[in-house]
């Protein structure tokens, strides 16, 4: 029996990883809209908004991990691909304002009233149609990378080079989207929103809705992963990590494969980015900011690069901590533990924390079995071609 | 002229007035070479004769500045880059042993099968009963069948040069390069990859360069030696060897 | 009925006393008549003043009319007296020159339109050009040419037969050829050489001069004035080339300053070092420390602050990066991805730690006297401290050069770089030499600091800015070759100032990232690339 793409990536972890996310997704919404407030268990809205955002930056992670973690491709650029989605799906919600703006102009938005400009800039027709900019979030993210990737792999630009350009990039974007004439709100960016697709974004059952969304995006996203990564695509992108010029002599076209992984990892970045705007209700320029991407990429190393579920969870993890010490007295000292913890990961933990477990636990169980079984069993579920028909 | 063409014809590797250098340094001098179908040449040469720099040419990761590199009598390889020349059927074998270390012997074999190599063809990718005899067969010739769920980074010096050997193998390509696959080996090691490559010589063309001479005597086949860029010495391991040009390069009188 | 006629008589009484102070002053002389216009607050009467006082002779006009230019000549409208507020403060009554204690509370400054300026400044333009100070003079001759006030020409023409500084005598000729070229009854032949006079000064004010000139003039005028309107419009573009060159330069030698410690630090080891802006920031902030001390202690050393600095931020930022050589990167050789990570982390350990230690604001570093102000080269302005970053800029530059060629440890330092092996096993100490390098190049970050912390805000977040753009100059000018940096800073620095007046600063950066990145497609490994099988190691 030849196994299926999807179901044959799936091994007990990611299964696990599936089953947590999709409980929470229902769980988490469920108390907030069933229990009465004074419930023990009742979980206020403004959480369910806070860890909707960290559902986003989990599937902002996992798009990070399927190109550094398997490809070696370190994009410090990603945090772009994220704020592009976010402001296609923001053009949407400033469109859905209507004449309920400020200025109670039915087409123009606020801060366009506010510069006089007369009519809506082509580049915002078609956002008042939902379908439209959730097309927008995977194309306008997609083809961004499709072309800077095509540009850059093509030229072999690796390593290091390349995620400096990739800084370079947002950067540009970063002080592009600052500029008032640029036509996405300059240095305030898109607020203000009052409602998606006919619900209220305030409202309670559009914040569970979204968090639910996000969740199915995040298992979608997951399960996609796994699929890629553990097709022979896969084996050819570790090939590629490992050994670039020696996957090149074989006879893989090595750019079309990065390519392949950059595009389809700056389409999650995007959705991600959609999903988080309705939920923290603005977008705006700093979202560029080249810190943000290299953030992102700390949550990646410090759940385990190349392990997909260490992702997500060291996005949770990291902003979290990042959530709880930032709101207490501990403030000033946040940016030393983040510094700190770039450090101490890449120092004393370079597998992160799920690819630390993994080796642990492999080597309890290789005790006593031979060493090539335990090969065998990896986590990463790599199926012998043998076991095809 | 005529007599050029025909070499050029019937030659599986044809190299003519070739030139590369780095920054003002000749690292391939006027260098010509031709390789049979069906042949086994052994390259020698000193540290810096070009050997390695040769590979890359025909592989395509280094351009000459000038020279003809023709394939199989037409095929132009300077016009072509790696992903393009390996999909003709060349394949090499690098100086250091590299192997993908982090995946299975068997699935480095997998990832070198000359099938689909394109984007949607490995992400559909469903695996064949032909394709695991394959790999069966050629885990067995290079003598990893025990070893075949190891990772390579796991296996020893030697089982490395096999196993980049075997993904050769499962390339399958028309002409292979092999560059030092005896060094770091053992003696019984070395005698066995002489076998090896002899075995795989009866329906490949085979370009080796090896240093060890006992290994190069051991193939018996016509040796090349290489000196500052270009052709030195051809011939019998005997009679390279005598040639006192060759005795000087390497003794350095 | 009585009363109210008594009231009126009082009234009349108290008038006629009043009119009566008035007219005290303005009986005492036609000067005081004058001075007194100024008061009637009728935009008619101040230009009348203006004429009469300019050509009283009185010792007091000058200083009216300059006063009247700055606003501070002041009036009283009921008691028609008119004060100058002097420039330290005191006053003074304009007709007789006697001190005033305070100025009447209802006085205020007297008025001025565009056109009455126009006539202030002949009228100064007038007065001055006799003064026996040759920068009165000049600048009196500057403003004629800008009012060719025809009036004047006579005072113009004695002027110019007596003038004996030569560059005052050109002014006084333009002066007089602006005069001339605006008089009405001036003959062609006169008006031609005028419009060559004007032609030759060729700056910004001969083109407005010549602009203004009309079109209702003999044709053989209009055309000589239209031929020198585009003769200078195209020397301007000269110049204002010239300039952008010059900003081109300056920002150039801030890249380079900035890039050079990182093209040790990523060109010669290959280590990504994200703090090497925090580096630069450090060396920003010895230099205030410096001057906080000097501040306190030993005002005089004050103009030395910098020289002082220099050595120092030196050791500062070196022995920091010493110290994160040593504890951090030297565990991440041969992974420059993760190294790229560590430091970035250590980034922002550094900065917050500056930031909690000198606050998140900006601090305040002071330019020495010889670093401050300005001087002239042709139509363009070149400040000092701009132009001692440029040739600090290219010392140290220099210095390093020479340090790599000439010194052990430069010889060292090569060797590492080419083969590491090899070095070690001719016993060099690989590890002693990774350390020195890296303390070298943040050392020089250091110093980077030191001439930043002239042009630019001392904050924490100071390197932050500097970081992408020294990235981009190194790998734009090919990592591992200083002449490359060298290049690649002023190059980068030159385009990016062509560019702004095109696009705009923010759209000029944008267009030179985009266009680096399209750059590096075409040559991955920067202008200056190292080639053979050495680069795939």
């Amino acid at each position: 029996m030849t196994p299926h793409i999807l179901t044959r990536s799936l091994d007990r972890a990611a299964a696990t990883f599936i089953l947590v996310v999709a409980t929470l997704g229902v769980l988490i919404p469920l108390s907030n809209l069933l229990l009465p407030q004074g419930s023990a268990l009742h979980v206020p809205t403004y959480l369910v908004a806070l860890w909707g955002k960290y559902v986003c930056y989990a599937i902002l992670a996992l798009s990070i991990d399927l190109i550094w973690g398997y490809c070696g491709i370190l994009s410090l650029g990603h945090g772009a691909f994220f704020a592009l989605g976010g402001y296609a799906m923001g053009m949407y919600l400033m469109r859905q304002i209507g004449s309920r703006g400020v200025y109670g102009n039915p087409v123009l938005p606020d801060f366009m009233v506010f510069l006089n400009w007369s009519k809506l800039p082509w580049y915002w027709y078609g956002f008042d149609h939902f379908a439209f900019a959730a097309l927008m979030v995977l194309l306008v993210p997609g083809l961004l990378a499709f072309c800077f990737g095509w540009l850059a792999f093509r030229s072999r630009v690796t390593g290091v080079y390349l995620s400096i350009i990739t800084q370079a990039m947002t950067y540009a974007l970063l002080l592009a989207f600052f500029r008032n004439d640029f036509g996405f709100g300059g240095n305030n960016g898109l607020t203000d929103f009052k409602d998606i697709l006919g619900f209220n974004v305030q409202a309670e059952g559009t914040r569970c809705a979204l968090f639910l969304l996000s969740c199915l995006a995040l298992i979608i996203a997951f399960m996609m992963c796994r699929a890629v990564v553990s097709s022979k695509l896969g084996k050819v992108l570790i090939a590629v990590r490992d050994a670039e010029s020696r996957t090149r002599f074989l006879g893989y076209r090595v750019e079309s494969y990065k390519l392949f992984v950059f595009t389809l990892s700056a389409c999650m970045a995007g959705v991600a980015g959609a999903l988080y705007v309705p939920q923290v209700g603005i977008i705006n320029p700093s979202e560029f900011a080249p810190g943000n991407s290299i953030e992102a990429v700390i949550w990646v190393a410090v759940g385990g690069r190349g392990t997909l579920v260490g992702a997500a969870l060291g996005a949770v993890v990291v902003n979290y901590a990042k959530t709880f010490f930032t709101s207490g007295p501990l403030a000033p000292y946040w940016l030393f533990m983040l510094g700190a913890l770039f450090i101490l990961v890449t120092l004393l933990l370079p597998k992160g924390i799920v690819g630390t477990f993994n080796s642990w636990r492999e080597n309890q169980r290789s005790t006593g079995i031979a060493a090539d079984e335990a090969s065998a069993a990896r986590e990463d579920g790599v199926r012998a071609p043998k076991m095809a028909e | 002229m005529n007599v050029m063409d025909t070499r050029a014809t019937s030659a599986m590797l044809y190299l003519d007035g070739v030139h590369v250098s780095f920054d003002g340094f000749h690292a391939i001098n006027n260098l010509s070479l031709t390789l049979a179908p069906g042949e086994m040449r052994a390259i020698i040469g000193p540290n810096g004769a070009g050997k390695t720099t040769m590979m890359d040419i025909i592989t395509g990761k280094t351009r000459p500045d000038q020279g003809t590199v023709l394939f199989d009598g037409t095929v132009d390889l300077t016009r072509l880059d790696e992903t393009r020349i390996a999909e003709l059927g060349i394949g090499r074998k690098f100086q250091k042993p590299t192997v993908f270390e982090s995946q299975t012997v068997q699935d480095n074999l997998l990832l070198a099968l000359n099938v689909d190599h394109s984007v949607r063809g490995t992400l559909f990718w469903r695996g064949s009963k032909a394709e695991s005899e394959r790999i069966d067969k050629v885990l067995e010739t290079i003598r990893l069948t025990d070893a075949r769920n190891r990772l390579a980074g796991s296996l020893s010096h030697g089982q490395k040069q096999w196993l980049e050997i075997g993904m050769l193998l499962a390339q399958d390509p028309k002409v292979l390069l092999v560059d030092e696959p005896v060094a770091g080996m053992t003696d019984v090691e070395t005698h066995l990859t002489a076998e090896l490559l002899k075995q795989i010589n009866k329906n490949h063309t085979i370009m080796v360069v090896e240093h060890d001479m006992t290994f190069v005597r051991e193939l018996g086949v016509k040796v090349t030696c290489l000196h500052e860029g270009s052709v030195l010495a051809e011939g019998s391991i005997d009679q390279v060897s005598s040639n006192e040009r060759v005795v000087e390069v390497y003794l350095g009188r | 009925m009585f009363a109210n006629c008594l009231d009126r008589l009082r009234a009349l009484l108290l008038s006629v006393l009043l009119l009566s102070c008035f007219a005290l002053p303005a009986l005492a002389g036609p000067f005081e008549d004058s001075v007194a216009k100024f008061a009637n607050d009728e935009f008619s009467d101040t230009e009348a003043a203006i004429g009469e006082v300019a050509s009283s002779g009185n010792p007091l006009a000058s200083p009216i009319i300059s006063a009247l230019q700055d606003g501070r000549l002041s009036a009283d409208p009921d008691s028609k007296k008119v004060f100058i507020t002097k420039t330290d403060g005191s006053i003074i009554d304009a007709a007789t020159g006697a001190a005033v204690d305070k100025l009447p509370d209802n006085a205020a400054a007297v008025r001025l339109n565009n056109r009455l300026r126009r006539t202030v400044e002949a009228a100064l333009g007038g007065l001055t050009l006799l003064s026996p100070d040759p920068a009165k003079r000049l600048a009196a001759a500057q403003s004629v040419f800008k009012s060719h006030e025809e009036s004047l020409l006579p005072t113009v023409d004695n002027a110019l037969a007596k003038e004996t500084v030569k560059s005052i005598k050109q002014a006084f000729a333009e002066a007089r050829a602006a005069i001339i070229l605006f008089k009405s009854d001036a003959t062609d032949s006169d008006k031609l050489d005028a419009i060559a006079v004007v032609k030759s000064r060729g700056d910004q004010e001969a083109l407005a001069l010549l602009s203004d000139l009309g079109t209702d003039q003999p044709p053989l005028v209009a055309k000589a004035a239209a031929s020198a309107i585009s003769s200078i419009q195209s020397n301007l573009a000269m110049w204002s080339m010239v300039q952008n060159a010059w900003y081109g330069l300056s920002l150039g030698s801030v890249l380079l300053l900035a890039a050079i410690g990182l093209a040790i630090t990523f060109g010669v080891m290959g280590v990504i070092n994200m703090a090497h802006g925090e580096m630069v920031m450090l060396g920003a902030y010895t230099t205030f420390v410096v001057q906080e001390v000097i501040r306190a202690r030993y005002p005089g050393l004050f103009d030395y602050s910098l020289l002082i600095a220099v050595p120092l931020a030196f050791v500062v930022a070196g022995a920091v990066g010493v110290v994160i050589e040593r504890t951090i990167i030297r565990f991440l050789y041969g992974r420059p991805l993760e190294t790229l990570l560590a430091t970035w982390g250590l980034s922002l350990v550094l900065q917050q730690a500056v930031r909690t230690l000198f606050g998140p604001t900006n601090r305040e570093v002071g330019n020495p006297s010889w670093m401050s102000g300005a001087f002239d080269l042709g139509q363009i302005t070149i400040t000092y401290n701009r132009l001692w970053i440029l040739c600090f800029t290219l010392a140290v530059f220099a210095i390093l050069l020479a340090m790599l060629r000439y010194t052990a440890l430069g010889l060292e330092m090569r060797a590492v770089t080419q083969n590491r092996r090899m070095a070690a096993s001719m016993g060099i100490a690989t590890s002693r030499v990774d350390a020195l390098t890296f303390g070298l190049g943040s050392g020089i970050a250091g110093i980077a600091g030191v001439a930043l912390s002239q042009i630019d805000n001392v904050s924490p977040n100071l390197g932050q800015s500097y970081i992408i753009d020294s990235f981009m100059v190194v790998v734009f000018g090919g990592v591992g070759n200083l002449w490359g940096t060298l290049v690649g800073a002023f190059t980068l620095g030159i385009a990016n100032k062509f560019l702004e007046p095109v696009a705009g600063a923010v759209l000029g950066k944008i267009a030179i990232l985009v266009l680096i990145i399209l750059f590096i497609q075409k040559r991955p490994r920067g202008l200056f690339a190292l080639k053979g099988r050495a680069v795939e190691a």
